[in-house]
């Protein structure tokens, strides 16, 4: 589980200080898909960045099992790093390798397998995700969706404990949306690894939504699931959610058949 | 203002350093990443350094023809001076500003592009110092090449001027070839091996720095990889001047 306790990042701007986040506290569970979510600019990025490390927060600890990454030195913070698997938002893929390549990455630097073991450990992954025969591509060779289940093969590579995506389905059509998300919502519950996904992406939080962080405009606005959300009273979540038609729609029809709010969190 | 941000920048410049210069994760990686280097920004501008060096030479050779008209002065003073123009400076220091233009913005480019597509930040989250992933290859694989180039340059440039003798007969060949032998200092040559390497120090390094550091999108990679090629000749005169004075004087 990763637990983030009282965290606020703010960031020098000429002229003065923007602070970005205020007084975060949320849990993230094992074998969940935990999401946060949020307009654009509300956040939710850098919360991402505070908790795999690329930032450091100005208060507050964030807990991976109870290691505080905040105050680990080089050495731990590597190894840590080692349990982390990352899906970022334009997949990060190596241009200057195939998508072979890109998956052994990790286990050449890491890992103590001979190059067969790695060779079959990283094939294993390629299939995983639907991507077999393209082995020898380019990532310029392939489209976003095979982008991204490229990248998320190489971030399971090294069997992570922890998984971050940061706003996966950017740039992809709903259907394709829906097999990513599918597929990191398997792999969670099939390594039981915790899977922090950051998006906007109302389809992905109707749809694999087990543990939600709404975060608006650098506060923790509401935490709840999936189910829960469509009924709670809260304005600003509800401005979030139901920004279309569609979901209005839903909304609708779920209070005619008998739904209703959740209290406020 | 302009005092305290280039302290900052120089002070975050020694940092990258420092995370730049340690032990590699894996040697083998390493080792396969600095021969790529070293055929990728040594062995690729090995034409370019050719077809420079023959035309300075030959350039060389006729301007100083031109320009020496004393009848007392001897004729092999053409091939003489030719040789001195190139070990001095020609085959380090100029060539080192045109391979600037070339290495710094391919490093600053390939590296800034790295930054804004956020693959530094995978290998950073993947645990692996990045800046010595990245650069230390580079670097190493520059430094060592480099010499190597310098010596093509000299080669090639004082064939230049021994060309265009023979194409347009301003000097006989014979005279050139007397005049390039004269007054011959070996240290000279070694004063010209020894600045390449500081020079190809601050190519590497420098344009490696700025790609790094780039914060946005495609035009900043753009912007960085000029910024590069502009402070590593600044640094490059600079460090010139300072390497001349030692070691000439």
């Amino acid at each position: 589980m990763i637990e983030v306790k009282n965290v606020e990042k703010s960031f020098k701007e000429d002229g003065g200080v923007r602070q970005v986040l205020y007084n975060i506290n949320a849990k993230f569970y094992d074998g969940k898909t935990n999401l946060i979510i949020g307009q654009s600019g509300s956040g939710k990025t850098v919360l991402v960045k505070n908790i795999v490390g690329l930032f450091k927060p100005d208060v507050g600890q964030i807990l991976y099992d109870g290691r505080d990454i905040t105050v680990m030195d080089r050495k731990q913070l590597k190894a840590l790093r080692n349990e982390i698997g990352m899906l970022f938002q334009g997949s990060a893929l190596f241009d200057s390798e195939t998508v072979l390549g890109n998956v052994i990455f990790p286990l050449k630097m890491f890992s103590k397998m001979s190059a067969e073991e790695q060779r079959e450990r990283a094939q294993f992954c390629i299939d995983r995700v639907n991507l077999t025969g393209s082995e020898n591509k380019y990532p310029s060779e392939l489209s976003g969706g095979m982008q991204k289940r490229a990248a998320i093969a190489r971030a399971i590579a090294l069997n992570p404990r922890y998984l971050f995506c940061d706003e996966p389905n950017s740039g992809l059509d709903p259907k394709t949306s829906i097999v990513i998300d599918e597929l990191l919502s398997d792999i969670t519950h099939e390594y039981g690894i915790t899977t922090i996904i950051n998006t906007h992406d109302m389809n992905s939080v109707m749809g694999i939504g087990e543990n939600i962080v709404f975060i608006n405009k650098g506060h923790v606005g509401w935490i709840g699931n999936k189910e829960e959300i469509y009924n709670v009273d809260n304005d600003d979540l509800n401005n979030f959610v139901y920004a279309t038609d569609l979901f209005r729609d839903v909304r609708k029809y779920r209070r005619e058949h008998g739904y209703t709010p959740t209290k406020v969190v | 203002m302009i005092l305290t941000n280039s302290l900052n920048q120089f002070g975050d410049y020694c940092l990258f350093l420092w995370r730049t210069f340690s032990i590699p994760e894996k040697w083998r990686e390493f080792f396969k990443r600095y021969l790529n280097e070293i055929s990728k920004l040594g062995i690729d501008s090995i034409p370019l350094i050719i077809i420079v060096s023959l035309f300075i030479g030959s350039l060389c050779t006729i301007l100083i023809k031109l320009n020496i008209t004393n009848p007392l002065m001897p004729r092999y003073a053409v091939g003489m001076t030719t040789r001195e123009i190139i070990l001095l400076e020609f085959s380090s220091s100029i060539l080192c500003l045109i391979l600037s233009g070339k290495i710094g913005s391919n490093i600053a480019s390939e590296i800034g592009t790295m930054r804004v597509t956020e693959q530094i930040d995978a290998l950073d989250i993947m645990g692996i110092n990045s800046a010595n992933y990245l650069v230390m290859p580079k670097i190493t694989g520059l430094v060592t090449i480099m010499p190597f180039m310098v010596i093509i340059c000299m080669g090639t440039s004082l064939l230049g001027g021994y060309l265009i003798c023979i194409l347009t007969g301003i000097i006989s060949t014979d005279t050139y070839i007397y005049g390039i032998q004269t007054m011959f200092i070996e240290w000279y040559v070694w004063f010209a091996l020894i600045k390449s390497l500081f020079f190809a120090f601050i190519i590497s390094s420098v344009s490696a720095y700025y790609g790094y550091t780039v914060q946005g999108g495609s035009t900043d990679v753009g912007k960085a990889s000029t910024d590069a090629v502009v402070m590593s000749n600044i640094m490059i005169l600079l460090v010139d001047v300072i390497l001349t004075k030692l070691m000439l004087q």
